[in-house]
């Protein structure tokens, strides 16, 4: 295999910093955080500004991702613009399935919950939008990491943290799991993140075909799971509710 | 048998749609095709009668389409639309004989100014509820009368039918030339006690009574329908706001609603008497089931809500979609002490100056466009509250809770900020589909599909909801400072503009 090319790697490693932050970053900040000389950096900003992957503010000077990137880039579309868009089916998700919904995207390596429609039986509950869920434990993040190697080989990295027993942990296993999601094209999450809990969920997928967030159903796991797994029926209900609110987004219908 | 569905036909300012409820009132299917907006001049709009017709049977078949479903699995069909606008046709041919003039139109603005005389737009609010404006049918149906030439000798020898948008439906579908009593109610024609087209009112606006069509009730079955819906029985109609009010099962007197659309209308059931508002409320038919008395309702009308996200993303260009205002609002912490008091077209509810243009207040260079995108959205929250604080007032009853719908409740910073301004809690219903709802519940229930309005509550569900979580000296200094904003708007507008 040929070396990989420095300056590619490095542009990469820029653009991954400067989209993991919700706020702009300044020349300085950007060196310190590469451990890379000023002129270096500077220099591949400079392309990158040129090309349209990189923005400058012109008062402050400092850098963010490019819009022309942001288009480019497979996995974005705005959490807002995906919950106003998908309002209409994840309520038929909650009123068909009995149970809460939440729409999910990628975020640093988490998932973060864009959309939440209450369990409709009128029980107290709060929203649960902008809080952030860990990918390996969630059903919506299994989803996403089905199509993100990337993320995977980052999260594997560093350990992944157990947060029930029935929690994956091992890599492998994680891997194993996510390549029979890819197959059958849903996710499921049995007592993995939060005892006595179970969740389903499927991609939602723009006009590309590319996933660019997941619903998911989670309920108690005695009315959710049957023999371990979730009921068929729901896994129907969540697939149904991810394929209109995909078509809705311009999917080709499969 | 095999399952059975209502079909709900939604004609609306923008667009027609048609949903298709189960039993449950869950959405089985939706077809949507939007309508042109037709500008011949500044301040006029318009509608083509007949491609609003075409559109209404393309999405009847698209929605019955996607659900495998043919007209023989509908037991009913019922009907919302956009309050107001007025078509003439012939009752011969049945060709319409204009454009359908729209409510946003404002052609008949001195004509109501003029019918006002002396005593001002209140001058028919006693009898009808409704202040003189230029929304209301019964100036435009005037105007037409007016302007069209040979239109008046024709419509008193009776060869000319005027309906609203349920009666050009009704009558595509049915044959029957009726309206019901929500859309009868906003015509300024009608009497609010009698519930009949009101002589006075007839002779005031220069109206033949023979253009005028028999007034039902809300739910009722008007008869079958032909064309493609052979045989499903025409049940229900109601205004658009009405609908919504009726599909939250806002059935108990002090149940009131919101729905963030383009504009915003709060709606609350006042029960079986008309209210007369003190506060710039209007008061309205909510629904009138069958032979039971009618339920009427106050009505707090805002213009311009979603208007302005939509002028942010057209005019300005600040945004690519309408969604993108709630992540550019979240670039900021509040709203850099700036105030936007969207009069665009005047202040509606509960000021209703036509003379007042809208202001951004409190410039300053600190402001960016993220300031801007949350005094967009906050403008939304403070119209609420004023027409709240008048809801209260004029009803005797507290809110004590709001039930939102519409679009912009896929907004959740303007939620909560709503439930911040306002000190109640602010719910979503798991149907945000109101206006379709309401119309399918109305056509349900006159053909038995649920047994009484008690079953349909049993189907509203809480979805989402949001908790006031600003402490009362904020809310209160904000509310002080968007007052303060909107003194600003008025007269701005001089005789010779």
């Amino acid at each position: 295999m040929p070396k990989p090319i420095q300056s590619i790697e490095r542009a990469a490693a820029i653009l991954r910093l400067l989209s993991g932050r919700t706020r702009r970053l300044s020349l300085v900040e950007l060196t310190g955080e590469l451990g890379l000389p000023k002129g270096t950096v500077y220099g591949m900003l400079r392309t990158l500004v040129q090309v349209g992957f990189v923005e400058q503010d012109p008062e402050t000077g400092k850098y963010r991702i490019g819009a022309t990137l942001l288009h480019l880039g497979s996995s974005y579309l705005d959490g807002n613009e995906l919950r106003t868009r998908a309002l209409n089916w994840s309520d038929w998700l909650a009123a068909r399935s009995r149970e809460s919904v939440r729409i999910g995207t990628m975020h640093e390596g988490r998932v973060l919950i864009v959309h939440h429609v209450f369990r409709p039986d009128d029980s107290p509950q709060a929203l649960e939008v902008g809080a952030l869920l860990p990918a390996h434990a969630s059903a919506m993040g299994k989803v996403l990491l089905a199509t993100n190697p990337y993320v995977v080989a980052e999260l594997s990295k560093a350990q992944l943290p157990s947060i029930t027993g029935a929690t994956i942990t091992d890599p492998y296993q994680l891997s194993a799991e996510l390549e029979e999601v890819r197959e059958r094209g849903w996710a499921a999450e049995v007592e993995e993140l939060i005892i006595g809990e179970a969740s389903c969920a499927a991609p939602i997928r723009d006009r590309r075909g590319v996933s660019v967030g997941a619903i998911a159903v989670t309920g108690p796991v005695e009315r959710v799971c049957e023999n371990g797994q979730p009921r068929a029926e729901l896994v129907t209900y969540v697939r149904e509710g991810a394929r209109t609110i995909s078509r809705d987004l311009g999917a080709i219908p499969w | 048998m095999s399952e059975q569905y209502v079909a709900a036909i939604d004609q609306g300012t923008s667009s027609s749609r048609c949903l298709v409820f189960d039993q449950q009132g869950r959405i089985v299917s939706v077809g949507q095709k939007e309508h042109a907006q037709i500008f011949p001049r500044p301040g006029w709009v318009e509608h083509d009668p007949e491609e609003i017709w075409r559109n209404v049977l393309f999405v009847v078949k698209s929605a019955l389409d996607q659900a495998g479903l043919t007209a023989g699995d509908l037991v009913a069909l019922g009907i919302a639309n956009q309050r107001e606008t007025t078509l003439l046709w012939d009752r011969h041919t049945g060709k319409p004989l204009h454009n359908a003039i729209s409510w946003q139109d404002t052609r008949t603005d001195a004509l109501v100014k003029e019918l006002g005389g002396a005593v001002g737009q209140d001058r028919f609010r006693e009898s009808c509820g409704l202040p003189l404006a230029t929304y209301f049918s019964g100036p435009k149906m005037s105007w037409l009368l007016e302007h069209i030439p040979d239109l008046r000798r024709r419509a008193e020898a009776g060869d000319v039918l005027f309906g609203t948008m349920d009666s050009w439906l009704i009558w595509k579908l049915t044959g029957l030339h009726i309206t019901d009593v929500t859309n009868a109610s906003r015509t300024m024609l009608m009497n609010l006690n009698t519930l009949d087209w009101d002589d006075d009112l007839l002779s005031a606006m220069g109206v033949p009574r023979q253009v005028l069509p028999k007034i039902h009730a809300s739910s009722e079955i008007y008869g079958e329908a032909s064309g493609p819906l052979r045989g499903v029985p025409v049940a229900a109609a109601l205004g658009d706001q009405q609908a919504a009010l009726f599909g939250q099962t806002c059935f108990s007197v002090g149940e009131g609603k919101c729905t963030y659309g383009t504009g915003s209308f709060l709606l609350m059931n006042t029960g079986p008497q008309a209210r007369p508002s003190t506060h710039g409320l209007l008061t309205t038919v909510g629904y009138r089931i069958a032979d039971q008395p009618a339920s009427y309702a106050l009505e707090g009308s805002i213009a311009v809500t979603g208007a302005l996200v939509q002028w942010l993303r057209d005019k300005v260009g600040l945004i690519g979609s309408a969604p993108e205002v709630e992540t550019l609002a979240r670039t900021v912490e509040d709203n850099g002490g700036i105030y936007f008091v969207p009069a665009f077209s005047g202040l509606f509810a509960p000021h209703w100056r036509s003379d007042a243009r809208g202001v951004i207040a409190g410039l300053t260079g600190y402001v960016t466009k993220g300031h801007i995108a949350r005094a967009i959205l906050e403008a939304t929250a403070w119209q609420t509250r004023e027409v709240v604080d008048a809801m209260n007032v004029d009803s005797g009853v507290m809110l004590t809770t709001l039930k939102a719908d519409g679009g912009m409740t896929a907004n959740n910073l303007l939620m909560q900020f709503l439930a911040d301004v306002l000190g109640v809690p602010v719910v979503r219903p798991i149907v945000a589909e109101t206006v379709s709802l309401g119309a399918a519940y109305a056509a349900g229930l006159a053909v038995g599909f649920w047994p009484n309005m008690q079953s349909l509550r049993a189907n509203w569900h809480k979805a989402a909801e949001w908790l006031p979580n600003k402490n009362g000296q904020d809310r209160e200094k904000g509310y002080r400072k968007w007052k303060k904003a909107v003194s600003r708007t008025l007269d701005w507008v001089d005789d010779d503009d």
